[in-house]
């Protein structure tokens, strides 16, 4: 499908500016160009897909479906699934907590859904799915549901509900279960295409220069960088090399545009994909930033309880990664 | 005398859209005070879920991304 590229970088690069194929320069510029345009093409694409689903399935109608279906256990995963879908930036989080749970879901239930939010989103997905091809992209979006819907379970039995902060206690002993419905203007499908067209623009645009800049770093260390460096240097696949990257990235924040690229790099020299993947999941999913976010919310020990297991969870899936990949 | 609301925390999302219903109040004729609220507490009160939002005379018409000038625009325009 994306032959044409190759062919487009390999012409601009060796034809038009004449730089050799062997050199770092060649190589470096090369794999930039191609990556740039195979990515932008498919982030395009996957942000307007998502833009389509999420015109008819507004959060408010799938906090509905959450309060309202019986799913007999089958809320986790669904928590999750809608999660994935759902694209929000960071600074929801906090908003959708409190109406999540205010509308009677269970705590449990909700951190399935704000466990996946991050951890599997369009750009990622897009990037993935450029980068790493279709099975590697599937592993990574069903292992995130996944690892939200036991996260979700997990935390969901510990009984956390007294580690809250007072005031969402009492925002909760005051409510009212709210479901109120959402007058949504009914439009038909050619009527939204401009608009979720022009967003799925917006959204590309608005990460378009980490994308450059991780897709730079990235071309910069696969020209540069000798084969197998990090094997060499930082233990390739030994057993410790999947907790040590989580435990590193956890505190970091990247945007996932950024992120993909250079992990991509890893990966051609030598870091198994599964370390690789989970070092992404902890950057993208968990942060400072965020814990900052959900102090509002959460006190410092559930926060603390909430970043470990799912730690714990990210750790695991890298190992089932390299196993599977 | 009309009264926008663009709630959010915060973010680069929001900031564009309080700086877009500015724009809106500013191309069309109608008198409108346009207040961003950032504060979390008092976004609840509204049943907010996924940010931005904008409200115009205490009316929820747009939850969760930023609309445009022209869309604002019409809202203010229709009412």
């Amino acid at each position: 499908m994306f032959e044409w590229t190759q062919n487009f970088a390999d012409w601009i690069v060796y034809s038009v500016l004449k730089i050799e194929a062997e050199t770092a320069v060649g190589s470096a510029l090369n794999f930039f160009i191609y990556d740039t345009i195979k990515i932008l093409i498919l982030l395009f694409l996957i942000v307007f897909i998502m833009g389509i689903v999420n015109a008819y399935f507004p959060v408010d109608r799938l906090r509905d479906f959450l309060t309202n279906k019986k799913l007999y256990g089958l809320e986790y995963f669904f928590a999750a699934l809608f999660g994935a879908i759902t694209p929000f930036c960071s600074c929801s989080s906090v908003p959708l907590f409190i109406g999540f749970v205010r509308g009677g879901i269970p705590l449990g239930v909700t951190f399935a859904f704000l466990i996946t939010s991050p951890l599997v989103n369009e750009i990622a997905l897009a990037m993935f799915l450029g980068m790493f091809g279709v099975k590697a992209t599937l592993i990574y979006a069903g292992s995130g549901i996944l690892l939200g819907t036991v996260g979700g379970f997990v935390l969901g039995k510990m009984n956390l509900g007294h580690l809250l902060t007072e005031w969402v206690r009492n925002i909760l002993e005051n409510a009212q279960k709210v479901s109120e419905e959402f007058e949504q203007k009914k439009l038909s499908f050619f009527q939204r295409l401009p608009s979720i067209t022009r967003e799925a623009w917006q959204i590309v645009n608005g990460v378009l220069v980490y994308i450059l800049i991780g897709i730079g770093i990235g071309a910069f260390m696969y020209g540069y960088v000798p084969e197998n460096f990090f094997e060499t240097y930082l233990g390739g696949g030994d057993w410790w090399t999947v907790p040590a990257a989580v435990v590193l990235a956890v505190p970091m924040y990247a945007n996932a545009a950024a992120i993909v690229p250079v992990i991509e790099v890893f990966v051609i020299k030598g870091v198994p994909l599964g370390t690789a993947i989970a070092f992404m999941m902890a950057t993208i999913g968990l942060s400072l930033p965020e814990a900052t976010l959900l102090k509002k919310v959460m006190t410092w020990r559930l926060i603390a309880i909430f970043f470990g297991v799912v730690t714990v969870f990210i750790i695991f899936s890298g190992y089932i990664f390299n196993i599977l990949l | 005398m009309k009264k926008i609301k663009v709630l959010g925390p915060g973010c680069k999302k929001c900031q564009t859209a309080y700086n877009n219903a500015m724009e809106a109040v500013r191309q069309v004729d109608v008198e409108a005070d346009v207040i961003k609220i950032d504060d979390i507490e008092e976004m609840i009160k509204y049943n907010v879920l996924a940010t931005p939002v904008l409200i115009i005379d205490e009316e929820e018409k747009v939850a969760g991304r930023v609309p445009q000038v022209k869309e604002i625009k019409e809202l203010l325009i229709a009412q």
